[in-house]
């Protein structure tokens, strides 16, 4: 089976890739000032919600419903989709979505297409794949396009440009649009419009993914705050939406429920600017040939796990990645895939499906399990129990390591009381390292520790050992 | 009322002074405490790590140590999470295990436990206690009830220290990254101790404030509230 691009080939394992982030400056100041405007405004905007925890349970209890139902909800979509003018398929992987796209390209003589922000297409790496095709892909989203103006990756799943600060956004244009502009927000918005507009006046093909799909009409959901998604979805006359298979709501009253938790906790915004819902085709209004690729790239292996699967409840709002205190110092692009943050950690290991790749293994530890995460998510996705689910699995399949006997060694010394307090008493001895009551430098891997930090001189006497003097 | 204390492996290691606060503080407050000595470690450290099978019989035996007792008391609310919350999905029915803030204002219904305290405090909720046990603000009503105590707020209090048990070895830089920008909120508040529920996060606050000679020291909650003027705090070297 061919590797799912849902990671970058080659990426560093996460403490490898943080070491380097960590260290740029530039990064953690645009990261630290954006991830704490969004933070601020997203409480703020659920705070206004005295429903808010009940919404929350209502999108948890929908997404569970539909992941129990993929086997009769699919077919109904694809039967409603059919019934008005679009076409389905069905992609096992990244490299048979990726194939479909390429062939109705060619079907419609596209050598470009314009893109509205999307996971999916992103995940299963579909620009570069239309590239070597002869298809160039123009994303239409200000952020995709800064991304991909400057050969960058994304680093975020709502505001894949969040590294960039608009001096850097500048330099980018300047350098690919062959233009002169400032820095002003309103500028660069400007300069984005003309270079775009033309894309969206003369390209036969556009390509989406789906915020969400209702099953019982077959209509396709895309919310987006710019506007620019409207017009791809709107002027050419073909559009290609792939969507993962879990992206399904069953009918309408369900999905008025995620129109309330997505807008608050992605943009902190009460209802979301741009969404465009469409049912097929309408003859004489917009696009004439309409294709849905149904994608699976490793949900139906993570369906399988049952504490694992609650990922795929994602609604990709990136709440998580907001309040995540190790995603706002390291940045998304040291999760090394295009889903970064908390959500990543658990979800870009269950695509890959493999733990024996050191990269994603790698991914599950990367939190401190402080558990913001959950606290914020608007479908109640448990993400540190799915984290130490994951840790477990990553153990199984490193199998033995010097890791796994210092761990078994003190699994077998706490296993009994008097074991465990000749261990205290040898341990005890380490206070000889001591200088003022701390130790400053231990070996390795105690080195990781006093690297930054003091340990305290173990005391010459454990509690236990006062309680059996005093009180035994 | 009769209650058994589980210190945790790393205060009975290496803060045995909180496992004593804990014990004088409960006893005033007319407590009968009992330590049984075949406790260990509550096994959180091998399941977060991802060694589940071994943290099972560590949660079995935990039981069995414990099960003849109506109130546990720990001086941790991530090992007391640990026990409620992790332990009956590896298939282990916990025993009723209080973090000591629950215990004082649930259990005992105090707030003012007869505390002296002469000194400026800030104080860290430690994630596990917020988040996993939802002991809101206990800790802060304690605090704000113990005579000529100086309590200031923590700016982003809630944000996570960086310790994160074997995550600040794993990724030793990042949790030095968060552990940074905790002991600048520590600074910024101008106190002279900072306390917590946790000591494994004061470790981690802590051991970052030493090396950095910051000249804030932490002390841990019971240890604070255990402190009378009679029989005032005195550090312990």
């Amino acid at each position: 089976m061919a590797r799912n691009p849902v990671t970058w080939l080659g990426s560093p394992t996460f403490p490898n890739a943080a070491r380097t982030a960590l260290a740029d400056t530039q990064l953690r100041q645009n990261l630290r000032k954006a991830t704490g405007t969004i933070r601020a405004r997203r409480a703020s905007a659920v705070a206004e919600m005295p429903d808010w925890e009940a919404l929350r349970l209502s999108g948890e209890a929908i997404k569970n419903d539909v992941l129990s139902r993929l086997e009769v909800l699919l077919p109904q979509l694809e039967e409603a989709v059919t019934a008005r003018g679009g076409t389905v398929h069905w992609a096992r992987d990244a490299e048979e979505a990726n194939a479909i796209v390429l062939r109705l390209c060619r079907e419609n003589d596209a050598t470009e297409v314009v893109k509205v922000k999307s996971m999916a297409t992103a995940e299963i790496g579909l620009n570069e794949a239309l590239e070597e095709g002869g298809v160039h892909a123009i994303e239409t989203d200000l952020a995709e396009l800064i991304v991909q103006l400057g050969d960058d990756r994304p680093s975020h799943i709502l505001v894949p440009a969040i590294h960039r600060n608009r001096s850097e956004i500048r330099e980018i244009f300047q350098r690919r649009m062959g233009i002169s502009v400032s820095d002003e927000p309103a500028d660069l918005a400007e300069a984005a419009r003309l270079y775009l507009r033309q894309k969206f006046l003369t390209t036969k093909v556009a390509v989406s993914g789906a915020n969400f799909a209702v099953a019982d009409t077959g209509s396709i959901v895309v919310l987006e705050s710019e506007g620019n998604g409207r017009m791809c979805l709107t002027l050419p006359d073909t559009l290609i939406t792939v969507m993962g298979i879990e992206k399904l709501v069953p009918t309408w009253q369900d999905l008025e429920v995620f129109l309330q938790l997505l807008p608050r906790s992605s943009t902190a915004e009460r209802m979301n600017p741009y969404t465009s819902v469409w049912t097929g085709v309408t003859p004489g209004d917009g696009p004439q040939q309409f294709h849905l690729i149904l994608l699976d790239n490793g949900r139906t292996a993570s369906l399988k796990d049952t504490v694992g699967r609650q990922a795929l409840r994602c609604i990709r709002c990136s709440a998580c990645l907001n309040v995540c205190p190790v995603y706002e110092r390291t940045g998304g692009q040291s999760y090394g895939s295009v889903y970064p943050g908390p959500i990543g950690a658990i979800l870009t290991p269950q695509l890959v499906g493999d733990m024996h790749d050191k990269q994603a293994a790698s991914l599950p530890y990367a939190s401190s399990l402080c558990g913001a995460c959950f606290e914020v998510c608007p479908v109640r996705i448990d993400i540190p129990s799915v984290l130490t689910h994951l840790r477990a699995e990553a153990v199984t399949a490193k199998g033995r390591s010097p890791e796994s006997v210092a761990m078994a060694a003190a699994a077998w010394m706490f296993r009994d009381a008097k074991r465990y307090e000749r261990a205290q008493k040898l341990g005890a001895l380490a206070r000889l390292l001591a200088r003022n009551g701390k130790i400053t430098s231990l070996p390795w891997p105690g080195s990781k520790w006093t690297s930054s930090r003091d340990v305290p001189a173990p005391p010459a006497e454990s509690f236990r050992e006062w309680w059996r003097k005093n009180r035994g | 009322m009769k209650v058994a204390l589980f210190a945790t492996c790393l205060t009975d290691t290496f803060y045995p002074s909180t496992a004593k606060a804990v014990v004088r503080l409960l006893e005033r407050l007319g407590c009968e405490v009992s330590f049984p000595l075949e406790q260990t470690c509550c096994g959180q450290m091998h399941f977060n790590t991802g060694y589940r099978s071994h943290s099972v019989p560590l949660a079995r035996q935990y039981t069995e140590v414990f099960e003849s007792f109506d109130h546990v008391v720990a001086p941790s609310g991530s090992c007391a999470g640990m026990v409620r919350e992790v332990y009956p999905t590896l298939g282990v029915s916990p025993v009723p295990t209080h973090e000591l803030s629950e215990f004082l204002v649930d259990v005992l219904g105090v707030t003012d436990v007869g505390a002296w305290f002469p000194h400026r405090v800030t104080y860290h909720p430690t994630c596990h206690s917020l988040r996993m046990l939802g002991v809101g603000d206990k800790p802060l009503k304690l605090l704000s009830a113990v005579r000529a105590l100086d309590l200031v707020e923590l700016p982003a209090a809630e944000t996570c220290c960086g310790f994160g048990g074997t995550f600040a070895i794993k990724n030793a830089e990042t949790s030095t990254a968060m552990l940074a920008d905790k002991m600048r909120c520590v600074l910024d508040t101008g106190a002279e101790v900072l306390s917590a529920g946790d000591n494994s996060c004061l470790m981690h606050i802590g051991g970052g404030l030493s090396r950095l000679k910051a000249g804030v020291r932490t002390v841990h909650l019971a240890e604070i509230l255990a402190s009378t003027e009679e029989d005032p705090w005195r550090a312990t070297p």
